[in-house]
């Protein structure tokens, strides 16, 4: 196997006195999807946001072990966060989009990451074709993001990580708060961006991870039970808790 | 039986409230009726236009004059002077307080700052008087600081602690995730307040500005006291002068009953009503146009 894109190896993670993350250990591929699942609190979201620095602020936070990018360590001194960030885009799980035009909402990455003013329109319209959001928004770029239906505004968030071309999309649950159609439009989107972009996207949703991911990591109780690819983990599982999670036993 | 005493409770609650409401209407019909119409007895001596583009004011004078202008200037200048303090001062210790400041700093802060808001506006208009007229005079070299600067500074401390409380809630309200979302983009924090935090809580701020805007027109004792009260107009922030509250209150009280004078200082009130409306108006516009970006 070729070395991952991204990895945690021997991650651990307190918030105050309880330990979420026991010794993770998991590597991402390059140009792969891979799900995340497991039961509600086993740390799913937790480990994700491990790998952009987003526990950095949080009071009370404990972090050992590595993240690495490529062959870099996300927690290095010398790594600047912004970077890193850069590079390790998020969508999260309720669209976020800022208080700003659905332009602005892309414009204003570009500019804090230092994209030059001539080329930032480019970028913009590209990654709104990317999100499959153009066709619906392109004559009214303008608007305020706030007017856009809950998918729509999913898919500007989405198109907001994508302008800033990072080499890793981190995706937490973007679809649980949308109807199936939009779902699909996502999924759809999630698929075409494979060819460019690493993914690891937490899902509920068994279906979904089924037609997506070409990898399914099942996480329990702050461990990784089994990693593998997504064939084998809903219809081979080595590991009993995995093949009853994937089947609905509990959950 | 409890339901239909309720339903007794419930009827007479409303009857109540509507009362209430239709009480506070007809008090403020009126009250602008009675504005309006001893202005009306005013404007049928004096042209409205010279009431208000003439800068002499001498109500007792042979012959009268009522021009206002230097009034309305002085009570601008002012207040222009209280929010160019009060604006940065005030949204920069909200954002401080709700960004970066402790929960040991903020719970000393925050009662400290709203208790200002209890300080009588005598006290201040005395602190005035005795601390910055001579710490001013010493500064421009004349011979006492009760001036436009003087009142300005009063009135932006006394508009801070609304400004402050409010707009800091205002930034207190915007959900993390909006705040996630910048950083997850590589933003630092202060590119976070300014360009994300800030602009989603333009309205509350916004809100907070009007308040403080309405309390430097509106306020009486404290520049009355500080500024000197001289009614001419006014060259800058060193110059005395007198505002539109301050010559209402001063020559009110001494105005024989329905003479022009008498109308003439309704006249000054209800103008005073109608900027206080005018700009109400464009901060309300104004919210109006950033509560469409605001995302629930
Ligand atoms: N900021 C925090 N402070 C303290 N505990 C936290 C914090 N965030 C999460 N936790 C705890 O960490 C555990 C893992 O949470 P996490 O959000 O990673 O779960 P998850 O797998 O994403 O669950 P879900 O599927 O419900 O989103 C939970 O028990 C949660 O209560
Ligand atoms: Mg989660």
């Amino acid at each position: 196997m070729q070395q991952p894109k991204l990895s945690a190896r021997g991650i651990s993670l307190w918030f105050g006195e309880k330990q979420v993350l026991k010794d993770i250990d998991i590597g991402f591929q390059d140009r792969q999807i891979t799900a995340l699942i497991g039961p509600s609190g086993c740390g799913k979201s937790t480990l994700l946001r491990c790998f952009n620095r987003m526990h950095d602020r949080t009071p009370g936070v404990r972090l050992s072990g590595h993240c690495y990018l490529d062959q870099e360590d996300i927690y290095a001194k010398s790594v600047f966060v912004a970077a890193i960030r850069r590079r390790i885009g998020m969508v999260f799980q309720k669209a976020n989009p800022f208080a700003k035009s659905i332009y602005e909402n892309i414009n204003y990455g570009l500019k804090i990451n230092g994209v030059q003013e001539n080329q930032r329109h480019e970028l913009i319209v590209q990654s709104l074709k990317e999100s499959f959001l153009w066709d619906e928004v392109q004559h009214e770029l303008h608007k305020p993001a706030a007017q856009l239906s809950g998918g729509q505004q999913q898919r500007l968030c989405i198109a907001r990580a994508v302008a800033l071309r990072p080499e890793v999309i981190l995706m937490d649950e973007p679809c649980s708060a949308l109807d199936p159609l939009s779902t699909a439009k996502i999924e759809e989107l999630i698929k075409n961006l494979k060819a460019d972009y690493t993914i690891v996207i937490v899902t509920h949703n068994m279906q979904q991870a089924q037609r997506i991911a070409d990898n399914t990591v099942f996480m329990y109780m702050g461990r990784i039970i089994e990693a593998d690819t997504t064939p084998n983990i809903f219809n081979n599982a080595t590991n009993e808790l995995t093949s009853s999670y994937v089947h609905g036993k509990f959950g | 039986m409890k339901l239909v005493s309720r339903k007794h409770t419930e009827k007479f609650t409303a009857r109540f409230f509507k009362a209430c409401g239709f009480g506070a209407g007809s008090v403020l019909i009126a009250l602008s009726l009675m504005l309006v119409w001893n202005a009306a007895a005013f404007f049928i001596h004096v042209k409205p236009y010279d009431f208000v583009s003439k800068t002499q004011w001498d109500p007792t004078g042979s012959p009268s004059a009522y021009g206002m202008l230097s009034m309305l200037i002085s009570t601008m200048l002012v207040a222009v002077g209280a929010m160019l303090i009060a604006i940065p001062l005030g949204i920069g210790t909200a954002a401080f307080l709700a960004e970066y400041a402790g929960r040991k700093l903020k719970n000393m802060l925050k009662p400290a700052i709203e208790m200002l808001a209890a300080i009588p506006s005598v006290a201040i208009g005395f602190l005035g008087i005795v601390v910055i007229s001579p710490g001013l005079a010493g500064l421009t070299g004349r011979s006492n600081g009760l001036n436009a600067l003087n009142g300005a500074i009063l009135l932006s401390v006394m508009a801070l602690p609304t400004i402050i409380t409010v707009a800091q809630d205002a930034i207190d309200g915007i959900p993390i995730s909006y705040k996630e979302a910048s950083f997850g983009i590589g933003a630092s924090r202060w590119q976070t307040l300014t360009q994300v935090t800030i602009p989603a809580a333009a309205p509350g701020i916004l809100a907070a500005i009007m308040l403080g805007v309405g309390r430097a027109i509106g306020e009486t004792m404290t520049v009355l006291m500080a500024t000197g009260n001289a009614i001419a107009l006014p060259h800058g922030f060193f110059d005395a002068v007198r505002t539109m509250t301050a010559t209402i209150a001063i020559e009110m009280g001494e105005v024989p009953f329905q003479t022009t004078h008498y109308y003439a200082l309704f006249s000054v009130a209800i103008l005073l009503f109608i900027i206080t409306l005018v700009i109400n108006m464009i901060g309300e516009y104004f919210v109006g146009r950033f509560k469409k970006f605001e995302i629930r």
